[in-house]
Formats: C-alpha cells, structure tokens, sequence
C-alpha cells in the first residue's frame, strides 16, 4: 500500500451507531476486541466497527486495570511510593523508579553521587535494550511469527535480568532507586559481569537483523501500514520511539540532558515513513546506541558512595512546592509531578504515562486498515496496560 | 530476489536450532522441578524474623518499635506490642512482639521493612515455593513461623549476615565498655561517698 492511500481522512458517518445501514451498502459489524485478546498486552478493550474488514471506527476501552496508583501514593509516604512505581511499566522497572527518584529529588534539593548516576545511566540502558528487545518480539509474534523472535529476544532478557536479580534482588519489581543515590552498590564482580553481557548483546542484535530486517513477510505487513503522521503526533503528545519514528527529532535525553546524559555520544535515529516499519526500525537502532552508551559508562563508571550521607530516605517532609521529573523511558517521556504541602506524604502525585498517551493516536492510524493490521499497529506502539491504567 | 530474506532469517533459527546440541550458550532453558539453579546472593521473597541463640521466643531480636509496620507500603505487617519488658541480647530490657503477623499474601516484597529496621531484626527469605491450599490463613505467618534462626539468615546470605554480625558485636562491644565505665564509675563514685562518711 502506498503513503498516499493511507491518508484516510474518518470517514463520513464514522460516528454513527453501528446498526445503521450506510448508504444501502450493507451493515456495518461492531466487535469487542478484548480484553482477553493474546493481542492487547494485557486487558485492553477496543470497539471496533468494521465496514467488511475495514476499520471505520475503533474506541479504546480502558481501565480493566486500575489500581488507583495515584491516589494510593497521596496518602502513603514518599519512600513507600517507591515499589509501586515498579509496577506501573513492569517491564522496564528501573525506569520508572529513576523517573520518581528524579522528582522527588528535585522536590527537596538532594544531589546524587556520581557513582550512583553512573549505574542509573547503566540500567537505565539497560532496561531499554530488553524492553526494545521484548517489544519487538511481541511485534513479530502479533504478526503471525508465534515464537521464535520472541524467544531469541526472551533468551537476552534474561541475561539482563539475571544482572538485574543479582543487583537488586528482584528480576522485575527492584525497589532500587532511591532519593539521594541507590539503595545497593554494584560490586567489582557486577561490573565484570554486566561489561560481559553488553559485549555479547551486539552479536544478538546483529542475529536479530539478519532475522528479520529484510524478511519480505515483515516487509509486507508492515510498510505503509499505521502511518502516523509528524503534525498529529506532536499534537497528540506522543512521545519516545512512536515520535522518532514519525521524524520528530526529540529525545528528552538529549533535550533535557538529566542525569549525566550530556557525557555520552549518541545518536538519536528518526523514521522516515512514519509507518510500522519504522518503528520496528528505529528500536532496533536505539538498541544499538545503548549498547555504544552502555560501554562508555561501564568503562568510566567511578568509585565512591552509591549513596548521599546525607540523604533522609525515611520521614521526608519537603517544603511547600512542586516538582516534575521526566525522563527518557523506553516507551517515552515519563514524567512524576508532585506537589508538596510539607506533610509526610504529597499533596498531589501524578504520573505522566507515555503508554497511555501514545495509545490516544491508536484510532487515527487504524482508520481504513484491515482488523489484521489493528493489531499490528496496536503493538507498535508498545504499550504496557499497568502504566495505562494505573 | 523475492523470498531471500526469509531464507536468511530460516537459516538463522537453523543455526540456533542445531547450535542448542552443541553450544550451552543457545541452550538457555532449565528443566524446573528436576534441575534447579542456586538463587542469586541478593535475591528476595518474604520477610522473616531474626532471632540468637536457641530458643526463638527468648531471642528474637524485634522489639516492636513498629516502624516496619509503618512504613510498609501495602500495610501488611500486623505488630502487637507487649505490656512488660524482657532483656534483649545487650541485657537492656526491651519490649517484644506479642503478635506479629505478615499477610504475605498483600506483602509486594518490597524489602522497605528491612531497610527501615534499626535493630536487623528483619530480613528477606530466598524460599519461593509457598504454595498453600488455605489462602486465608495459610498465607498468614504468625510469629513462629516468621521466626528463623541466625544460622538461616547466614546460610541464605552470607556475606550480608557477616556484615550485620560485625555491626551487632561492634554495638555490644561499645555498649559493654560503657556499662562497664559506668560500673567503674559508680564504684569510684561510691568508694567517694565512703570515704567522705568516714
């Protein structure tokens, strides 16, 4: 299909109830899909009118898995909000625990030892190689390919969780950041470990390309399908992969620069045809400029505390205020916004959830697409239900 | 050509697939029940309560200050706190737990417990097959089953369990030489007041 039949504008009567015949050309069929599909990554429900097998209206359903995460987090401590930020993205962990270390940090002035920025950096892009990784091996799997890119992709994840679970503790909820540094510090053997296992990622994303770049399956399915176009996306607030790869270049790493950011060399890589393709694409790439980062950072990474002396992790009342810290997770800008009124707990707490807003676009690129497709342009977004519906 | 791309990607999953008889590199999986791999140093499941010596009741080293209970983000830990006093391993008479009760069934093991704890009377159990038919009580350990003896903690984690043994002996030593500076203290203080009556 080319870019230019894809433009599909909504259709006229595209908001009319489904039972009404339009134009005589015969009915239009509603189905639920969801929230038990093998497809939504979790409970997702979308209601998709179909004219034949074309989309002519899809309405996200959520909510199947809220768990009041906000509101739970405005009347517990600051430290014990902590753990369940593991669980909002439970893939990427890691990230979500920077991303509110990050906040509350800034709400109440803590520095972080350099150490300690160091290892953020390294599991920071850390998480993002297997994220990427998974991600695309649930894209592939949606396609048909049952098992074996996601397997491959599995067979690296656990490398990468194994540092994680040695680390940390835990594989997937770590509790590990925490205000003012890291809750452990990485030994010597760590650091050997974890320079090993990036040294062997290289050869799996070589393994990966050659798998399924130029597959003509791949290729079929995903070009000129989802395109999503670069005005709409930066209205629509989308952010990381989903932007790049609508051309857009913006990545908070290198906008924002926080942490230590600025002292890598990287490359941020942009799609072209802003299709499904493209996304697939530009994570792969992104796989490989963590990879170049992850390196550098394993091989400067200094001595010192993990941890500020100073720093209170118990009994925090910051001063009256507020504070955003958003940073680059694998699925896009995540951002915590807080808001102080110097008692033991925020006053207002508010998670900024790439997954949830990349998932807004979801009907403009499904318009005029096959129900086969929806799926396929549903998991290129890559979302995790968790962050969703919080 | 069309259909050389899938040919190369089917000769990649062949050389994975005929590497798995060769390599153990590409042959990643562990057959569970029968072969197990030994848990990480680090790794976590659900607290559990610390005590010396022999007898669990005399010396589990909580004294119910309840910050655990606290700070728990799920609030899972129920603490009772007792009437009277009982001398911990330092000899200074301490409260102790009458009820001490973990839903491991709301606990996230978060380990917020254990870092909290300023006596490292709390810490975190390797076990993860707890299986139960009764989800109710089964799933809430009481005092005695929490209860797990020194040696445990150091089979499970040694190098911490060294660390907080040395923090432990380092603490009583000081508490000791205090006690005995007070003891001398008090004797000269008191020899003073002899002295002055005579």
């Amino acid at each position: 299909m080319s870019q230019a039949e894809t433009k599909i504008d909504k259709p006229e009567g595209w908001n009319r109830p489904a039972a009404i015949v339009p134009d005589g050309e015969g009915e239009m069929l509603e189905i639920s899909m969801g929230p038990h599909h093998p497809s939504t990554h979790g409970v997702f429900r979308m209601d998709v009118t179909l004219d034949g097998e074309r989309v002519v209206r899809l309405k996200p359903v959520l909510g199947y898995m809220h768990r009041n995460h906000e509101k739970i987090a405005e009347g517990i401590s600051y430290l014990a909000s902590m753990p369940y930020t593991d669980r909002l993205d439970y893939m990427c962990s890691l990230t979500n625990n920077w991303a509110y270390a990050l906040a509350v940090e800034k709400l109440i002035g803590q520095e972080v030892p350099e150490r300690a920025e160091y290892l953020r950096v390294i599991l920071g892009e850390l998480t993002r190689f297997q994220n990427h990784a998974s991600s695309i091996g649930f894209l592939i799997q949606e396609m048909g390919a049952s098992g074996t890119p996601l397997m491959y992709a599995f067979r690296e994840r656990e490398k990468i969780l194994d540092l994680f679970e040695e680390l940390t503790g835990a594989r997937m909820m770590v509790n590990y950041m925490r205000f003012g540094g890291c809750r452990v510090d990485a030994s010597p053997a760590w650091l050997d470990k974890a320079r090993k296992v990036v040294a062997d990622l290289p050869r799996f994303v070589d393994e990966f390309e050659r798998l399924l770049c130029s597959n003509e399956i791949l290729m079929a399915r995903t070009q000129g399908v989802g395109v999503l176009r670069p005005e709409l996306a930066i209205n629509a607030g989308v952010t990381g992969p989903m932007l790049r790869a609508s051309g857009v270049n913006y990545d908070v790493r290198k906008v924002d620069g926080y942490g230590i950011y600025n002292r890598f060399d990287f490359r941020v890589p942009l799609g072209d045809h802003w299709d499904v393709y493209d996304r697939f694409m530009v994570r792969l790439l992104e796989m490989r400029e963590s990879l170049k980062i992850l390196e550098v950072a394993l091989k400067e990474i200094p001595g010192g505390p993990v941890m500020d002396p100073k720093a209170r992790i118990r009994g925090l009342r910051p001063k009256p205020g507020e504070a955003y810290g958003r940073i680059e997770s694998p699925k896009g800008e995540l951002g915590f916004y807080l808001i102080s009124d110097s008692g033991p707990n925020p006053y207002r707490y508010r998670v900024r959830p790439p997954s949830l807003i990349n998932l807004t676009i979801l009907e403009d690129m499904c318009l005029g697409h096959d129900v086969a497709d929806v799926v396929l342009i549903f998991g290129s977004v890559d979302i995790i239900l968790g962050e969703v519906d919080r | 050509m069309l259909g050389e791309g899938i040919l190369k990607g089917l000769a990649e999953t062949a050389r994975n697939f005929f590497g798995s008889y060769f390599c153990a590199e590409r042959m990643t999986t562990v057959e569970y029940p029968e072969q197990r791999i030994a848990p990480f140093e680090a790794a976590r499941t659900f607290p559990f309560l610390v005590y010396d010596g022999a007898d669990w009741q005399a010396g589990l080293r909580c004294v119910s200050c309840q910050i655990c209970e606290k700070e728990c983000p799920p609030k899972c830990i129920f603490i009772e706190k007792s009437k009277d006093k009982k001398p911990d391993a330092l000899g200074k008479p301490q409260f102790y737990p009458v009820r001490f009760e973990i839903d491991i069934s709301v606990c996230m093991s978060c380990q917020i417990c254990v870092e909290v704890c300023p006596f490292e009377a709390i810490k975190m159990n390797t076990k993860f097959e707890l299986s139960t038919e009764d989800r109710f009580g089964g799933l809430l350990l009481n005092r005695e089953q929490l209860a797990k003896s020194n040696q445990y903690y150091h089979q499970i984690h040694a190098t911490e369990a060294a660390e907080v043994d040395a923090r432990l002996a380092a603490e009583k030593a000081k508490f000791d030489a205090k006690a005995k500076g007070a003891d001398v203290a008090k004797a000269a203080s008191d020899a003073a007041a002899t002295g002055e009556g005579a």
